[in-house]
């Protein structure tokens, strides 16, 4: 469990971090390191260079801006998000899944930032970053470009970020109008990572029943997805129970679902409409509250 | 009047002197010994599980900075043959080298070794390491492995058959054919990973013709034993020590090659060498443990009463035959089989068998858990056949406490025994009456709640000798204990036990305070060094600790006290039966005014010149304890489960066990060693699973697939005692380090089944994952709501 040998930078700007990570072709921009330091342990990854993220406070910040888009650094770990008050109230799912990756050590080190770009497909926070329809903020050596958590995760491991760029913030969108969310999640038993998360966000009517839903999946397949047949299904009904089940149910239709030890492709795809009902009816009870 | 008759400190619930040092990280564990010059080993292992080594190319490696030497087996054969300790009839042993010369027989066995300056340039040489592999057949099943043309593990001993053990008692065939209930069941007992939470390590050093070697191991007069008569250096020139030990589980229950190599190298290489295991190399290079097949068959009559039980098992013991690995699915588990019941005709027959596999042997429980889960699922078969209470069947068939000492169907003798009351007490704790409404309130809520019971009996305070030469163990069973007072009064115990999370420095403690009249406080048990050691141990293992080292304890300092009273009584001039020896003091019955405090008594025992005539000077006593038989604890434990009825996620809800381990010495430690073993019980129950492709590549090769549960996979667990005492031993005393394991894991997996009986669901092969529950729930035709 030794790494290859590698350089180690820390600078404290962004700015100098892109400058950095342009200068050689195989370095890695590492924040908590809960995913990068077992891969290079293992000899999975092994990078010349380390760019570290820690001294840059301005990512480590969570704000609201002035139109009720909550904006979270990068730096950010899944702890403080977890706690954070603003969060808890209008990101629920979020704080939720923040609260459910993998322990405490993980979640007071681990950062969203982290876990975003590096993409593992059974990470908890992608599932909120799309059912919120969150912005992804990447830095480049050409500037700030802004990528829709729907065209970012494109499979295992592999995301729309270039290799030149690094994630400043995840900008989440306030919830509208009569709204409620929720994540919910079936943990691998030993990796605590998700065989299953669902995150949910639902707005209702005037009259209670569902005008829209957003539900975000992980841990099922090779990225995470927007459950759009489910979504669909979900729209429009009287958000009974009756109704959220049959939606639910196609919350895992068309995908190719994951395969391993903890669990088959059939048993995770029933997992994912377990899981989105749940999700579901617990969203659907915060907007009626 | 001896100590036992009136203990303060036997029974209490004594702090653990142990653990401000370890839980504040002062504690010295193998890995932290740093020596000047150390080099460090790494080893090269075989990434397929069956192969002919055709060449290893070793030049790169050489040429690596900081490389001290790149050794193959066949630079390294004169570390001599890994020991098997036990024999037992029709074996075909298995030569055994610490790095395989000819080909790799499991992924893990080790093909090359190499010493550098640093762990780093150790690794990287050894990734320059060449090895050009021919690959063979693999077999990694062992009932396949004993079919015709299965691939040969060792060739020269022409089957994979290891042994065939047959034991019998009375009349099955008749017992079957006027049996008016039969059951059968196929039973699964799954290979599962130790994981120790140390892993192992070994360092040595070899000055001026004397080797020290640090290793974390429960046995280190055995090591010192195979090291110093393989690596031809006199016993006597041979330290080894066993510094703080992690955890073993019966992983460190071994010599292993490491102990060897490291070792030998430090003898040749004339400097310090050191290797710690990597978590993943522990997942295929140290022993893995169960992994038994059985066919069971019971044969009963319709109000429940047993009349006979038939086995048929194949043992998979892995690529080698290790330590004590012929022992443990025979001696100890075929004769505990019939566990706490009557069982008038008995037909086991145990076949092991080698695979292209980690090797196997102990691991908590040995032989024992694998008992207990075959005869508590079949006594589950029965009631369920029946459909008799399951309590009910055990009532029926336990021994009744007038019959001990019973002699069991398979041949042994069982102390003493009360099953009845702990089954009672608990049923009682569990609230067994009142479960078929929180039944029926899961049902409500869409879930299946069971509730399982476990009744045990298990072996422990191995061995006496004789009988470990009638079964074929190759070293006797006792154990030995030195006590040394001071001059000032300052208590030493030296034992031969090796704890690694047992807590002997407490518990024997309290054993030698009682006798002494001393505080446990004011006495030093040092262990774990063979220079310091009383002599011979044997180790720590098979929960014998108390009821064999724990003895040797008390009765060497027995013997002190007596030397402590005449002392006493010369000095007070009065008769010895009139003195009194506690609290730190000596007086005369009657006359605690005119104490003399026990400092003075040791200071006269050195001083010499006032002591009873012929007496010899000193205070201090060696004894070697043999026990006169094994001892059988037993208890019932009860699970109770609540499996989701839409994942087939199962949570234990509520846990009762009533264990009688006759008396004991640390109630929090009993506490402790149940809570730990109830766990890893559970785990075997609902998680834990060592899974081998065809190939024979380990799936399940770490800690992210490989589920060790934790606190909270568990309940808080209701606990309880009885105490039938044993007069095997002077202290009553049984053991305790298994029996949460032993009885854990057919709780936990009879809740599983009585949850799913509803649907008809009999039986399904632990580990009891969502997944497969989800698909036996499905396959009943009521999985979908």
């Amino acid at each position: 469990m030794i790494t290859h040998p590698f350089t180690y930078q820390a600078p404290s700007t962004l700015e100098e971090a892109v400058e950095e990570l342009g200068r050689s072709g195989d370095s890695k921009v590492i924040a908590g390191g809960h995913s990068l330091l077992p891969l290079m342990k293992l000899g999975l990854a092994q990078p010349e260079a380390l760019i570290d993220l820690r001294r840059i406070a301005s990512l480590r910040a969570i704000r609201t801006e002035s139109d009720g888009t909550i904006v979270i650094g990068a730096l950010t770990t899944h702890r403080d998000i977890a706690h954070d008050p603003i969060v808890r109230a209008k990101l629920p799912a979020l704080a939720e899944a923040a609260g459910a990756v993998g322990d405490l050590q993980v979640r007071a080190r681990g950062t969203i930032g982290g876990s975003i770009a590096h993409a593992d497909p059974a990470a908890d926070e992608p599932a909120p970053a799309l059912a919120y329809d969150a912005t992804i903020r990447a830095v480049g050596p050409k500037g700030r470009r802004d990528i829709r958590a729907s065209d970012y995760f494109k499979g295992t491991f592999e995301t729309a970020l270039a290799d030149d760029e690094i994630i400043a913030e995840v900008r989440f969108p306030a919830p509208a109008g009569r709204s409620g969310s929720a994540y919910e999640k079936f943990a691998h038993p030993a990796s605590g990572f998700a065989i299953t998360g669902v995150a949910a966000l639902v707005t209702l009517k005037a009259d209670g029943g569902i005008e829209r839903a957003a539900i975000g999946v992980t841990g099922a397949a090779a990225a995470a997805y927007r459950a759009t047949a489910a979504e669909k299904a979900l729209a429009g009904t009287n958000g009974d129970a009756k109704a959220i089940a049959a939606a639910a149910a196609k919350a895992s239709d068309g995908i190719a679902a994951l395969s391993d030890l903890a669990a088959s492709s059939d048993y995770r795809k029933h997992l994912v409409t377990v899981f989105a009902k749940r999700a579901i009816l617990r969203a659907v009870t915060r907007a009626r509250a | 009047m001896t100590a036992t008759a009136n203990p303060t400190y036997i029974g209490a619930r004594v702090a653990r002197k142990e653990d401000p040092r370890l839980i504040t990280g002062e504690g010295t564990f193998t890995d932290d010994v740093m020596l000047q010059g150390m080099a460090y080993l790494t080893l090269v292992r075989s990434p397929h599980a069956h192969a002919r080594i055709r060449r290893i190319d070793t030049a790169a490696a050489k040429k690596e900075p900081g490389v001290v030497a790149v050794l193959t087996g066949t630079d390294l054969e004169a570390t001599g043959m890994l020991p098997v300790f036990i024999t037992v009839p029709s074996m075909n042993g298995s030569k055994h080298m610490p790095i395989a010369t000819d080909k790799a027989r499991y992924a893990g066995d080790a093909v090359a070794a190499v010493v550098a300056d640093s762990r780093d340039a150790a690794k990287r040489a050894a990734d320059l390491i060449a090895v050009d592999y021919e690959p063979l057949a693999v077999v990694v099943d062992a009932s396949k492995a004993l079919e015709p043309g299965a691939p040969i593990v060792h060739e020269e001993l022409g089957s994979n058959l290891v042994f065939t053990y047959p034991v019998k008692g009375g009349d099955v065939d008749k017992a079957f054919k006027d049996a008016e209930v039969k059951v059968s069941q196929r039973i699964v007992n799954q290979r599962l990973i130790p994981n120790a939470m140390e892993p192992r390590a070994v360092a040595a050093k070899f000055e001026a013709g004397e080797l020290t070697l640090w290793s974390s191991t429960q046995i280190p007069h055995f090591v010192q034993l195979i090291v110093a008569l393989n690596l031809g250096l006199g016993q006597n020139k041979v330290r080894v020590i066993a510094p703080e030990v992690g955890g073993g589980f019966g992983s460190k229950l071994q010599v292993y090659a490491e102990e060897l190599l490291v070792g030998h190298l430090a003898k040749t290489l004339g400097r310090p060498v050191k290797w710690t295991e990597e978590r993943r190399e522990g997942y295929l290079a140290t022993i893995h443990g169960r992994d038994h097949v059985s066919d069971v068959e019971l044969a009963a009559k319709k109000d429940g009463t047993i009349l006979g039980l038939r086995v048929r098992t194949v043992a998979n013991v892995g690529a080698y035959l290790q330590a004590f690995a012929p022992g443990i699915p025979t001696i100890l588990h075929v004769f505990i089989v019939p566990g706490p019941y009557r069982i008038p005709a008995f037909d086991y027959e145990m076949r092991g068998a080698y695979t292209n596999t980690t090797p196997v042997d102990a691991y908590r429980g040995a032989g024992r858990p694998e008992a207990a889960f075959l005869i508590e699922r079949i006594m589950d078969r029965l009631a369920d056949e029946i459909a008799m209470d399951p309590a009910e069947v055990r009532r029926k068939n336990f021994i009744s406490k007038d019959a001990f000492p019973f002699n069991t169907i398979s041949g042994i003798t069982y102390d003493s025994g009360d099953y009845a009351p702990a089954l009672d007490r608990a049923l009682a704790m569990a609230d067994y009456k009142g479960f078929e409404k929180r039944r029926a309130e899961a049902k409500a809520r869409g879930n299946y709640r069971g509730i399982g019971i476990s009744s045990y009996v298990e072996i422990c305070g191995l061995a006496p000798s004789k009988a470990n030469a009638a079964l074929g163990v190759g070293w006797g069973g006792y154990e030995s204990a030195r006590i040394r007072v001071h001059a000032t009064g300052a208590v030493q115990v030296f034992t031969g036990t090796s704890p690694h999370g047992q807590g002997h420095e407490t518990s024997w403690a309290q054993i030698a305070a009682d006798a002494l009249g001393v505080s446990p406080d004011d006495i030093e048990v040092r262990h774990g060094d063979t220079f310091e050691s009383p002599g011979m141990g044997v180790g720590t293992f098979g929960s014998r600790s108390l009821a064999v080292g724990g003895i040797a304890v008390h009765k060497a300092a027995e013997k002190v006290r007596e030397k402590v009273v005449q002392i006493g009584a010369h000095l007070l001039e009065a008769s010895p039966a009139d003195v009194v020896v506690e609290g730190g003091k000596v007086f005369v019955k009657g006359v605690p005014e005119k104490a003399k405090n026990f400092g003075d008594i040791s200071m006269a025992a050195y001083l010499a010149n006032n002591l009873p005539d012929g007496m010899e000077p000193g205070l201090e006593a060696t004894v070697y304890y043999d026990p006169p038989n094994f001892t059988f604890p037993f208890g019932t434990h009860i699970a109770e489960v609540e499996i989701d009825g839409e994942t087939g996620a199962v949570q234990i809800v509520r846990y009762s066990a009533c264990d009688d381990c006759g008396r004991q010495i640390n109630p929090m430690i009993v506490e402790g060693q149940l809570h730990g073993g109830i766990t890893q019980g559970i785990g075997q129950a609902l998680y834990e699973a060592a899974v081998y492709d065809n190939e024979g590549q380990l799936l399940s090769g770490s800690m992210m697939e490989y589920h060790v549960p934790s606190a909270e996979d568990v309940p808080a667990f209701a606990l309880d005692n009885t105490v039938t005492l044993t007069n095997t031993n002077p202290l009553g005393v049984k053991g305790i380090g298994e029996a949460g394991t032993i009885g854990s894991t057919p709780a936990a997996a009879n809740a599983v089944i009585d949850a799913l009986s509803p649907l008809g669901i009999k039986h399904i092969d632990m580990p009891l994952t969502s997944e497969k529950i989800w698909r036996a729930i499905r396959a009943a035709g009521e999985g979908r709501r």
